[in-house]
């Protein structure tokens, strides 16, 4: 049987990016399957990246722009997996494209709309701390840099859905204030979403993570000021929502004292999540870092269990962070509480057997690492195996981390489990490496083996 | 209906205002405690030596006059009570070889392997009530009192015998709003009051307890409403030794869940001893009209 010499590749953040560009440029046909409107993932999300700090808009967006533009990349966004059948040389694989309700052939990316759309709701990018309209990029630097229409906020939409639902009350307005306003004409309220079939010979799955919701962590207070790390980022990026300058989110006061929570959730068995999220101690020291440099006179917390600095250079980073006079405290917090103006956060330095409680206008949980929304609905489509987490499985844990359970579909980033950037770039890369090995052979045999 | 009931030493002693008032708002709800004919020490604190059998003959014994009796379940007040009953019958419930040398050492009673179902008063009135029960028999609204929950430790640590959530448990709140006082939230309602060290280190009490009732004085509390008397001691009985070293703290009364409710459902306030309550209780009370006046 004849190997199918085109690739799928689910997720494009940086590790499903890596993959595509690599098996592109080795000269094979790839899709690639991205939900989010854009490509980019967590990656686009970040302030600045340890251990070097350099920004990711620099060093990620050129290969956003490859995939985007790339002879051999199909960039299918804001779609989704939805079906898997066929075997290793020869899936058939059912792609749900999403209504974006915009025409892309005619948009010009000029942001008329999405500046002048009525409607605001949290944006995901931001991680919530910030809003976009319902015609929206998630970000500047998107790749496409065309916008979709939330159909779920949209005010046009919700009109239809009301008259022909014939339901009672208030009749939303008709708003289209983008359609009136489009200069290339290219809102299509009639675009349906559509089924695109295709046949690849190999899949490679990088569906990346989420963080952990705060709301697992009752004692760590429901409280506006209590934020995760993908927060902070925002709010310590040049480019987020405050360009940079650090305001916590209750009053919009510059916080003085930030008190930074490592293992937030991670190597928690209590709560069900025993691994350790592996880049949290370096983000955290990154994060309080960025803050000292932001807001001069300032004191940065950071409660830990262990540093864990495995990589190159993070040691020394981390050595950078301390000596710049952010005070690391060895114990785990129990309590976060507001008292007046102030946060509380109870724990225990266990350096020097003390409870301690420090004062905090913001803390900073670094929430577990956990597999994307879905990943489990993911694998039961794809038939591959997860942990208990959802992680998907890999081969062998030591000899075969890049194979998942099912032969032609390979895994990359933190699909796999927790890793840093370098780390899902260099599996997002071995991935492709696996699949130009498979595309090297023109035959399957019946045991699924490939032959020269 | 009637429910098998165990004291301990502290509620015929120091706590007789959490007995007498949780008797008789009970039996307003239609339930009766009934005392057993026959008790001893619960134990006050469970053993975490691994092969400290010994310290869990004392709440096994008591688990054993329970199933002796034809009971099948008992309800206590006290939450070191709970604490130490409920988990010696875990233990018998779950380490054959443990049960098994326990039962051979008490080998003039019966055997025991986990008969009986220890509850707590709070999920008593939670879960066989009902706060829709609850509020029906109210004649005499809290409204206007602003209280803290109180939990202390012993009702919701270890999490295999916690009676609710460990970390953010709501059962006071449920009674206390059914009783029509305001529930303030109150982020120190888990903390640990400081527990026996009050009899090695009275001053890291004082200081725990100084932590605890200041964080209600500045949340606009009432009172604090507390499960257990060992809490009730630790945050009442050292109140002006507190005051005398913090100039802001001004005092903070300290009541049992089961006197707010006595006194909403109507039982006659002189059963539910204010006299031995710690903070000024009686005065807050008068104050507020839910007394009479001194005559």
């Amino acid at each position: 049987m004849e190997v199918i010499k085109k690739v799928l590749v689910i997720g494009g953040g940086v590790a499903g990016i890596q993959a595509a560009l690599d098996i592109a440029d080795g000269g094979y046909q790839v899709i690639l399957v991205e939900k989010t409107p854009s490509v980019g993932g967590h990656m686009a999300q970040y302030a600045e990246v340890f251990p070097t700090l350099d920004c990711p808009q620099c060093i990620l967006t050129p290969k956003m722009v490859d995939v985007g533009q790339h002879s051999n990349i199909t960039l299918l966004t804001y779609a989704e997996l939805q079906k898997v059948s066929g075997e290793v040389g020869n899936f058939t694989v059912e792609i749900l494209q999403k209504a974006r309700k915009v025409n892309h052939k005619k948009c010009t990316g000029c942001g008329t709309c999405w500046q002048k759309c009525p409607e605001k709701v949290p944006s995901e990018y931001d991680a919530g701390i910030a809003d976009r309209a319902a015609i929206y990029i998630p970000f500047a630097q998107a790749v496409p840099a065309k916008p979709v229409i939330d159909t779920e906020h949209c005010r046009y939409i919700k009109h239809l859905e009301f008259v022909e639902g014939e339901t009672e009350g208030k009749r939303p307005p008709q708003c289209r204030i983008c359609e009136r306003l489009c200069p290339a004409e290219a809102i299509d309220w009639e675009q349906e979403a559509q089924t695109i079939t295709e046949q690849v010979g190999a899949i490679v799955v990088a569906t990346g993570f989420d963080l952990m919701p705060i709301k697992r962590l009752p004692e760590y207070a429901e409280d506006p000021d209590v934020i995760d790390g993908i927060q902070f980022e925002r709010m310590l990026s040049p480019g987020g929502p405050n360009a940079g300058v650090v305001r916590r989110p209750s009053d919009g006061k510059i916080p003085g004292e930030v008190v930074f929570v490592s293992c937030a959730g991670s190597r928690d068995p209590e709560h069900g999540v025993p691994h350790c999220s592996r880049v949290c101690c370096m983000y955290l020291a990154k994060q309080a870092m960025l803050y000292k440099h932001a807001v001069h006179d300032s004191q940065a917390h950071i409660f830990y269990i262990d540093t864990r600095t495995t990589g190159k250079g993070y040691e020394e980073f981390l050595q950078r962070t301390m000596t710049e006079g952010t005070v690391y405290l060895r114990g785990k917090v129990s309590r976060i509480y507001r008292d007046g103006d102030k946060l509380k956060v109870m724990g225990v330095d266990t350096l020097s057997g003390k409870q301690v409680e420090v004062s905090a206008d913001l803390v900073v949980l670094g929430m577990a690492m956990l597999p994307s929304v879905g990943a489990k609905d993911m694998a039961a489509r794809l038939g591959i195996a997860t942990d208990e987490q959802g992680f998907f499985t890999e081969s062998h844990i030591k000899i075969d981390p890049l194979e998942s359970t099912r032969p032609g579909i390979y895994l990359a980033g933190t699909a796999q489990g927790p890793k840093d950037i370098p780390d899902s770039v260099a599996q997002g890369s071995g991935a492709a490496s696996k699949v130009l090995g498979l595309f090297a052979r023109s035959e399957m045999t019946p045991e699924g083996l490939t032959v020269g | 209906m009637d429910l098998s009931y165990y004291p301990g030493c502290t509620l015929k002693t120091r706590a007789l205002n959490f007995e007498d008032s949780a008797i008789a708002a009970m039996a307003v709800l239609g339930v009766n405690l009934i005392e057993l004919p026959r008790w001893n020490c619960c134990g006050t604190v469970y053993s975490m030596t691994d092969d400290d059998l010994a310290h869990h003959i004392a709440p096994v014994r008591n688990l054993v006059r329970i199933a002796e009796q034809g009971s099948d379940r008992v309800v206590t007040l006290c939450s070191f009570c709970y604490n130490t009953l409920k988990r010696a019958d875990l233990l018998m419930r779950n380490s054959p070889e443990k049960r098994n040398t326990i039962n051979t050492f008490m080998d003039d009673e019966i055997d025991y392997d986990g008969q009986v179902e220890v509850v707590h008063l709070l999920e008593v009135l939670r879960d066989d009530v009902g706060w829709e029960a609850v509020a029906r028999k109210v004649k005499t609204s809290l409204e206007g009192l602003k209280v803290a929950p109180y939990y202390g430790c012993t009702l919701t640590r270890p999490q295999e015998i916690a009676i609710d959530s460990v970390e953010s448990p709501t059962v006071l709140q449920g009674l206390m709003q059914a009783v029509g006082t305001t529930v303030l939230d109150f982020p120190l309602a888990t903390e640990c009051c400081g527990s026996f060290e009050i009899v090695s280190d009275p001053d890291a009490v004082i200081e725990r307890a100084y932590t605890i009732l200041g964080m209600a004085q500045r949340k606009g509390a009432d009172a604090i409403v507390v499960s257990c008397p060992l809490c009730a001691h630790n945050l009442g009985h050292k109140q002006a030794e507190i005051a005398g070293k913090y100039s802001d703290f001004t005092g903070m009364p300290i009541v049992y869940f089961t006197q707010l409710l006595a006194l909403a459902v109507g039982v006659n306030p002189e059963v539910c001893r204010f006299d031995l309550n710690f903070g000024g209780v009686e005065a807050l009370l008068r104050d507020r009209g839910l007394i009479p006046q001194r005559v």
